[in-house]
C-alpha cells in the first residue's frame, strides 16, 4: 500500500439496487485500487476489491487496438448503416449515459432496451394493467411489522435489504427491529435467507398463481378447497393463517423476484401479487415492491420511460416510440434474426442469455462498452473499454424503491466514461444522419434535429 | 439411467463475488457449472458427489459437476445451477411475446457422465 491514501465517506455501491450510501472508501490513489470498504457486503466488497484498472486498451475494432475517434467513427457507421439496430443494457451505467443511449435509437430509427426485459420486464407489463402501490424504504425501514419475500433470496442477492430496511433494522414505529417484524419467505427451495423468516412457505415449482390467487379469495372472504394443498404444496390452514396475518397487520410490504417473473406465468404471476396488495389495502397498509437487481436499472427504467413514454423494449422505426414486449425486446429481436447491428452498454448478453440469442450476436457486427473484458466484448466489432460507475466516476442513479442518488467517485480512471462515449457516438450519428437524409430529413425530423442543440 | 426435472438457475453468493473478478476466470467458470441436486435423487440416478451429469433439451446440453442437497433443502426432481453461460445453453429464444425467456422451470433431461 502506498502513503497516498484517500478516504470517500458516504459513497454509494453500485452493485445491486439497494445502492447502499454509507460505504466508507479507502482508496489507494498511487495503486489504483479500493483497500477497504466498510459497511460493504460480501458482494459490494467483491464489486470494490475486483475494480482495478484493467491492462486493455480504451477502444478496439476487431481486437486490435484503435485510437479513440476511430472507434467511435466506426461504432456509429454501423449503427448509421444497419435497418434494424437495436441498443441494449444500460442497468449498470448512470442515467446521464442511458439517456444519451435513447437519444441515439431516437437518432439511428433504433430499438432500445434494457435488461429490465429479462429481470422485471414482466413486472413493468403488470404495472401497466394492475398500477403499484409503492413506498420507499425507508418506510418499510420505520413502519413495516410485516415483509414478505416471494420467489427471490435477498441474502445472496441483496445481502443488506435484511439489515438496513426490512429484517433486524429498528425504525421510528419498529423500535425492536425484528422482534417487532413478521417475516414470511415464499419460495421453490430452502435458500440462504430462510433463517431470516418466521413463517417458511414452500410452493411447488411453477404454482405461484394458483396460490396468489387462491390467497386472493381468502383475502375477499371466499371459501378454498382444501385440495389446494395438492395443486400448490401449502396447506389451506397455512394459506389461512397466513392472510388473518396480513389483514392484521399495520404496514405489509412484500418484495418479489425473478421466482415469479422468469417461470411460466411471468407478468400474470407479478400481476396477481400486486393485486394481492391491492386487495389488502382494503384492510390495512399493503406496499408491493419488485427487488431490483442491477444498480441502475431502475434508472434505466425511469429514464427510457420519461423520454419515449415506456420503460423498455422501445422501438422508433416509424420516427415515434412504439412499446412491444416479445417483438422489440432483445432475446426476442436477437433470436428471431430481426436486429443486424447491436451496441451493449454495460452488460454481457453472450454470457447469459439463450443460446439462439447468443448466436445470432456472432453474425451481426457488436459494439461493446464495458470496464472488464467479458464474453459479450470478446466477439464485439467495436469494443469500448469504460470506466466503471460510482468508483470513476459520478452521475446518478436511481435505488430500486424509485430514489436518485449522486455518486461519489474514488478515483480517476485512464478509461472514458460511458456518458462520454455515447455523448462522442451521438455527435457523430447525427451528423451522419442528416447528411444521409439532408436537413429536411426523410421523415421531417431530421429537421427538428438540426435545430436542436446537442 | 434418464429422467425428466425441473432446472431451476438463479444467483449464489460466490457466483456474484466470482463475476466481479471476471467472468472468463475459473472461480467463476467453475461455480457456473456446480448443479445442486436432492440426494435421493443422486441416489437413484447413480450418482455421487462430484460427479459429471450431462443436462440436455431441446435447445442444448452441458455438462455439469452435482452437489447433493438434503431433501428437505431441494424437493425432489427439481435441480439448482448459478446461473451463467452453461445454463444460457438449455435456454430456448421463445418468449411467449413477453420478453423473458423461461429462464427458471426449464425441463431437462439429466443423466450420468462416465468418465
Amino acid at each position: 500500500m502506498s502513503e497516498n491514501i484517500r478516504t470517500v465517506k458516504n459513497a454509494t455501491c453500485t452493485f445491486c439496487g439497494c445502492l447502499c450510501d454509507d460505504m466508507e472508501l479507502t482508496v489507494d490513489l498511487d495503486e489504483h485500487r479500493i483497500t477497504k470498504a466498510k459497511n460493504a457486503c460480501v458482494l459490494g466488497r467483491a464489486w470494490y476489491a475486483e475494480h482495478v484498472i484493467e491492462d486493455r486498451p480504451a477502444a478496439m475494432i476487431d481486437g486490435k487496438e484503435v485510437d479513440f475517434d476511430e472507434a467511435v467513427e466506426e461504432a456509429a457507421q454501423v449503427l448509421v448503416n444497419a435497418k434494424f439496430p437495436i441498443i441494449y443494457g444500460l442497468s449498470d451505467t448512470t442515467s446521464e449515459a442511458q439517456r444519451e443511449a435513447v437519444a441515439i435509437a431516437d437518432y439511428i430509427h433504433g430499438t432500445i432496451d434494457t435488461t429490465t426485459s429479462v429481470c422485471h420486464g414482466p413486472t413493468g407489463m403488470a404495472f401497466q394493467g394492475v398500477g403499484e402501490s409503492t413506498m420507499s424504504l425507508g418506510e418499510v425501514k420505520n413502519r413495516a411489522d410485516m415483509v414478505i419475500f416471494w420467489g427471490g433470496n435477498p441474502a445472496v442477492s441483496h445481502p443488506r435489504l435484511f439489515t438496513r430496511y426490512a429484517v433486524t433494522t429498528k425504525g421510528m414505529f419498529i423500535p425492536n427491529g425484528k422482534k417487532d417484524r413478521t417475516i414470511v419467505l415464499v419460495d421453490v427451495r430452502k435458500t440462504a435467507s430462510d433463517p431470516v423468516a418466521n413463517i417458511q412457505i414452500k410452493v411447488k415449482p411453477g404454482k405461484d398463481f394458483e396460490l396468489l390467487w387462491a390467497l386472493r379469495a381468502l383475502v375477499k372472504g371466499k371459501s378454498i378447497d382444501p385440495s389446494i394443498e395438492k395443486i400448490t404444496g401449502v396447506s389451506l390452514a397455512t394459506l389461512e393463517d397466513l392472510v388473518d396475518r396480513m389483514k392484521k397487520c399495520n404496514y405489509g410490504v412484500i418484495f418479489f423476484g425473478m421466482g415469479l417473473t422468469m417461470t411460466r406465468g411471468r407478468h400474470f404471476n407479478s400481476g396477481a401479487l400486486m393485486a394481492l396488495g391491492t386487495d389488502l389495502n382494503e384492510f390495512t397498509h399493503f406496499v408491493v415492491k419488485p427487488a431490483r437487481g442491477h444498480g441502475n436499472v431502475t434508472g434505466a427504467d425511469n429514464v427510457v420511460s420519461w423520454q419515449t413514454g415506456y420503460p423498455f423494449g422501445v422501438n422508433f422505426n416509424l420516427g415515434y416510440p412504439r412499446f412491444n414486449p416479445g417483438e422489440f425486446t432483445t432475446v426476442d429481436t436477437l433470436s428471431n434474426r430481426d436486429a443486424d447491428a447491436a451496441m451493449f452498454i454495460a452488460s454481457d448478453p453472450a454470457s447469459n442469455f439463450p443460446k439462439p440469442a447468443i448466436e445470432h450476436m456472432k453474425r451481426i457486427p457488436v459494439i461493446s462498452l464495458d470496464p472488464k473484458q467479458t464474453i459479450t466484448s470478446s466477439l464485439a466489432h467495436v469494443a469500448f473499454t469504460t470506466a466503471t460507475y460510482g468508483i470513476n466516476t459520478t452521475g446518478t442513479v436511481y435505488r430500486m424503491d424509485d430514489v436518485p442518488i449522486t455518486l461519489r467517485k474514488a478515483y480517476d480512471s485512464p478509461f472514458p466514461s460511458d456518458e462520454e462515449i455515447l455523448t462522442a457516438i451521438k455527435k457523430r450519428v447525427r451528423e451522419l444522419m442528416l447528411s444521409k437524409y439532408g436537413t429536411s430529413g426523410v421523415r421531417g425530423e431530421a429537421k427538428v434535429a438540426s435545430l436542436t442543440p446537442l | 439411467m434418464t429422467e425428466t426435472m425441473i432446472l431451476i438457475p438463479g444467483r449464489t453468493s460466490e457466483q456474484g463475488t466470482a463475476l466481479n473478478k471476471g467472468k472468463l476466470k475459473a472461480e467463476y467458470q467453475h461455480e457456473t457449472s456446480m448443479l445442486d441436486i436432492n440426494t435421493e435423487d443422486m441416489e437413484r440416478l447413480g450418482l455421487q458427489e462430484g460427479d459429471r451429469a450431462r443436462l440436455s433439451n431441446e435447445t442444448g446440453e452441458i455438462i455439469v459437476t452435482c452437489r447433493g442437497r438434503k431433501p428437505e433443502d431441494l424437493p425432489h426432481g427439481v435441480l439448482f445451477i448459478p446461473y451463467g453461460p452453461p445454463s444460457s445453453q438449455l435456454m430456448a429464444g421463445e418468449t411467449a411475446g413477453s420478453g423473458m425467456p423461461l429462464s427458471k422451470h426449464m425441463e431437462v433431461k439429466i443423466e450420468k457422465v462416465d468418465v
